[in-house]
Formats: structure tokens, C-alpha cells, sequence
């Protein structure tokens, strides 16, 4: 196993007096894909804002290639190098598709390369090209879905977190998700993946983990256990 | 008849154009914070008396004057800001206006105590008046649209050719986002508000320079028309802070001359009331609640 490029140890976060995560330890191994799954509210949201340092954790450590991150401002936290594909997309509705990929470079200190970039994003997805002057908040929500995909890779990210990016997709928009998860994995980003879909994320994962109620239940690569106990898990909790 | 219209046309659109100004900064503040800051109005009056103070004490020139009445309205505003906005982000957006409120009152207070006499001398800008054909124009009132229509240009280009105007609206429009792609949003709230303020005391600088005098309560004027302006242009929009400014100054000079002084604000206040009514969002909500109406079902 490769050294991990995010290692995350005994992280708390909590809304009041409300422990959304209590203790969670997991890590991300560098040029894999590894993914989270667990049922609704049991703080997959949570632990990204928590990387990605939009939510302060209570306790634990971050470490991003070494280095300690937990705690830090959002911008420090994407200058280091962690994009966030938010959960629901979260483009900037009424700017242009092309400003909305510009806006994504917003942590890289030097101009250098960006047009670059934003023509390499055009090339990999031809529909934001041919959108590019088009308001954001016009594309349909695959569209989007990639826009908020070139939005974060604009960063030149080292990690790319994504918040369940099939959310509310159809199937054969995620099945292009998937495929650019794939394709940006083979290229050498590290992701971090955040999924409902049990299914489509066990099939492109390294490793996965199983979260429940706050806590790290199971980790392992899939095919170690059935994928229909992990879809069972996934969705329902271990109550059930 | 026809030349009464014209020129009460005239006379509304350049004194709507300081009106346009107080509608954008109060706009900008609304639409990158969401929150209404009642205390515009007033830390702009506590500018325009940093301008008076120079001009009375030391006899300062039109341009120092007019830099104090500025940097007295910027430092001010970065008061509101720090304690009716920072203080209060994550709470609710009702408790910044009150507390701006508050601010209010004191900033009106402090000034009363200190300029006991109520009425206050402020340098005129231009003295001369224009005559083309059977129109008159002030020439105070032509530097007051041409400065507002270049501070308008020069807004727009800070707004849509630069990174600060990016991060800007990246702010207004999702917070979350915009955090997400490594901006600072509280330095981007801040730079707003100080960007408000200025425009905001070029304003009151342009306003008391044409009335040549001024009291502690200007900053109640100001916040009234500002805020019916952004009203009437359609809260959070540039544009609409520009059409509302105007058109509020238009409805102001006819009125005041068809119907009488006394009907001025009542007329202004009748046609605020009329578009709350029967268009609530103002004249540039249409596109808008389109768009996103748009956006949300493509979710």
C-alpha cells in the first residue's frame, strides 16, 4: 500500500451539542480512490466540511502529506492542495460557465497556466465549451455536475474530495461520472469519494469504508465482503 | 408645458443620480451580506461632518474636503461593520439590522453632542448654471451626475474585469462556494463594505456640496432614499439600484412640481408603496426569480 496522502485521526465535529462525528480515523492513500459510505445523517456531509475546513473539529488531527490541516481556513486548506465537488454541485448560478472555472483557480497565486487549464477542461468536456458563455445556472444538472468537477480540478488539486456527485442524476449521467472518476484517477489525482450510490462507487474504489452514526464501522478493499451487505449497511445501518 | 416636463425630467435624473449612488451602496452591502445595514444613511452623515470640520477649522480646499467626507464615511462604515456584521455573522440577519439601528441612534448622538448647532455650512462645487435653450442646469447637479455615472462605469469594470469583483460575486451568490474554491469571504464582506461606504460618501459628499448645508439628520435622508431606491430598482441589483435612483428622482421633481413641495415624499412613498404591492421585487426582479427559477428545476 502506497503512503497516504490524507490520514484522518480520532476527528470530532459536532453542531451544538449534537456529535455528527465522534472519533473518526480513516486516510486516503495517494493515487487511489477511496471512498465513504453510510446511510443518510451519518456524517459522510460532516467529515468533508470538516476537511475541508468549512467546520472546525472538536477533536483530532488532519494530516494532508504530512502536514497538519484540522482547524485551518477553507483557503489555506485549498492552497494546500483539497478541492471540494460539493454535495448538490453548489455552482455559481449567475456567473458564466467560463467565470465559474476561473473562479475555481481563485487560490493559485500566479496567472500562469490558467488559460491553460480552463481550455483543458474545455477539451475533456466539450458541453462547457460549448456552454462557456452561457449562465451557469442554465445547465442541466449533469452539466453542472462536471462544471463543479472543473471547477475544483482548476485548483490543480493533489486531493479532490467529492461530495456524492451522482446526486439526483440520471443514470446515465452517472454512469459519466463515474467514468471521469476513473479517468482522473488514472491520470493520477487522489480521490476522496462520498457516495450513495453503493453500487457504482464499489466498482471504481481501491478501498472503502463504511461509516455509521459517527463512527467508522468497516474498512476494507471492496470484494472482501458481499456488495450486497455493504449496500444493505450503506443504506439501512447495522440496526436493520 | 412640454418644457415644464422636460425640465422637471432633468432636474429629477440629476438628483436622482446621488440617489442611484446611496441605492448601489446600500445594494452592495444587501447583496453580498444579505443583511440590511440601516446605519448607511448615518455613518455617511458622519463623513460629510468630517467635511465640514475640515472646511470650517482649517478652510480646506473642495478636494480635501471632499477626501474627508469620504474617509469619514469609510471609517464609519468599517465600524458598522465590525460591530453590527462580524460580531453577529453567524446569527440571525434581523439582529445585524437592529444592532445597525442602534449604531444609528449613537452615530447621530455623537455628532449632535459634538456640532451643537444643528445646521452646518459645506462648501459649494460649482456655481455656475447652464442654459441650453430653454432649460436650466445646475452645474453642481451636472458634476453630480457625471461623477455618478463614472463611479457607475468604474464599478462595473471593478465588478466584471477584475479578481476582487469575481471573489465579489462569487461571495454574493454562495457563500459556501466561494469558500470552497480558497476565497476569503470575510475579507470580501469587509472590502465591500468598504467599497459601499466610499461610494456612499462621494454621494454625500456630491448631496451637501449642493445643498450647502447640512444637519445630523442626513443620515435618516440618506437612509430613506437609498433604501426606497433599492426598493424600487429591486434589492441586490446593481442596475436596479441605478433605474431606482432615478426613477425615484424623477417621481420626486414631478410630483414636487405638479402637485406641490408637500406631495414630494408622500408621492415618493405612494409609488414605494404601489410597487411592494404589485411588484415586490422591484424592476429588475423579473430576470432573476426567472433564472433561478430556471436553475432550481435543473437541479
Amino acid at each position: 500500500m502506497t503512503a497516504p496522502l490524507l490520514e484522518v485521526s480520532d476527528v470530532a465535529t459536532a453542531y451544538g451539542n449534537i456529535e455528527a462525528l465522534k472519533g473518526v480515523s480513516l486516510s486516503a492513500a495517494n493515487g487511489e480512490i477511496t471512498c465513504l459510505l453510510g446511510p443518510n445523517g451519518a456524517g459522510k456531509t460532516t467529515l468533508m466540511m470538516t476537511i475541508a475546513g468549512v467546520l472546525k473539529p472538536r477533536r483530532g488531527s488532519i494530516f494532508l502529506a504530512g502536514g497538519e490541516i484540522a482547524g485551518r481556513a477553507p483557503r489555506h486548506i485549498v492552497e494546500r492542495g483539497i478541492a471540494l465537488v460539493p454535495e448538490n454541485r453548489l455552482v455559481f448560478a449567475d456567473m458564466s460557465v467560463e467565470e465559474n472555472l476561473r473562479a475555481g483557480a481563485f487560490s493559485r497565486k500566479a496567472a500562469a497556466g490558467i488559460d491553460q487549464d480552463v481550455e483543458a477542461m474545455f477539451t475533456r468536456f466539450p458541453r462547457l465549451r460549448e456552454r462557456s458563455t452561457q449562465l451557469a445556472g442554465t445547465l442541466s444538472g449533469g452539466e453542472q455536475q462536471m462544471l463543479a468537477i472543473s471547477r475544483a480540478l482548476m485548483a490543480r488539486p493533489k486531493l479532490l474530495l467529492m461530495d456524492e456527485p451522482s446526486l439526483g442524476l440520471a443514470p446515465l449521467i452517472v454512469e459519466d461520472i463515474f467514468r471521469i472518476i476513473r479517468e482522473l484517477n488514472g491520470e493520477g489525482t487522489t480521490i476522496f469519494l462520498v457516495e450513495q450510490n453503493a453500487h457504482m462507487a464499489l466498482k471504481v474504489a481501491h478501498h472503502f469504508y463504511l461509516i455509521e452514526q459517527g463512527l467508522i464501522v468497516f474498512d476494507g478493499a471492496p470484494g472482501e465482503i458481499e456488495e450486497e451487505e455493504v449496500i444493505k449497511r450503506a443504506y439501512l445501518g447495522t440496526e436493520v | 408645458m412640454i418644457v415644464d416636463f422636460v425640465q422637471n425630467t432633468l432636474d429629477g435624473v440629476f438628483v436622482g443620480s446621488s440617489y442611484s449612488l446611496l441605492a448601489i451602496g446600500f445594494t452592495l452591502i444587501f447583496g453580498v451580506m444579505r443583511r440590511l445595514n440601516l446605519s448607511y444613511g448615518p455613518s455617511i452623515m458622519l463623513g460629510i461632518f468630517a467635511g465640514t470640520l475640515v472646511f470650517v477649522e482649517f478652510e480646506a480646499g473642495l478636494l480635501f474636503v471632499a477626501a474627508a467626507t469620504v474617509a469619514g464615511a469609510v471609517l464609519a462604515g468599517v465600524y458598522v461593520e465590525r460591530v453590527c456584521f462580524r460580531a453577529i455573522r453567524g446569527g440571525a440577519a434581523l439582529a445585524s439590522m437592529v444592532s445597525s439601528f442602534a449604531v444609528w441612534m449613537q452615530l447621530e448622538e455623537i455628532v449632535t453632542v459634538l456640532f451643537p448647532d444643528r445646521t452646518y455650512p459645506f462648501p459649494p462645487l460649482a456655481d455656475f448654471v447652464l442654459e441650453p435653450g430653454p432649460f436650466f442646469v445646475r452645474g453642481d447637479h451636472l458634476v453630480m451626475f457625471a461623477c455618478a455615472a463614472a463611479l457607475t462605469v468604474l464599478l462595473h469594470l471593478l465588478l466584471y474585469r477584475t479578481r476582487f469583483g469575481l471573489a465579489l460575486r462569487a461571495v454574493s451568490r454562495n457563500p459556501a462556494a466561494a469558500a470552497f474554491v480558497g476565497i476569503d469571504t470575510g475579507l470580501v464582506l469587509f472590502s465591500a463594505f468598504v467599497l459601499a461606504s466610499a461610494i456612499g460618501g462621494v454621494a454625500g459628499y456630491l448631496i451637501a456640496a449642493a445643498d450647502q448645508q447640512i444637519t445630523p439628520y442626513f443620515g435618516l435622508w440618506a437612509t430613506f432614499k437609498g433604501l426606497i431606491a433599492m426598493t424600487l430598482g429591486g434589492m441586490g441589483s446593481i442596475p436596479g439600484a441605478i433605474a431606482g435612483g432615478l426613477l425615484l428622482g424623477v417621481i420626486e421633481a414631478h410630483s414636487g412640481w405638479y402637485l406641490g413641495a408637500e406631495y414630494r415624499d408622500l408621492s415618493a412613498y405612494a409609488v414605494l408603496f404601489a410597487f411592494l404591492v404589485f411588484r415586490p421585487g422591484g424592476l429588475f426582479a423579473q430576470r432573476q426569480t426567472l433564472r433561478s427559477r430556471l436553475a432550481a428545476r435543473r437541479v
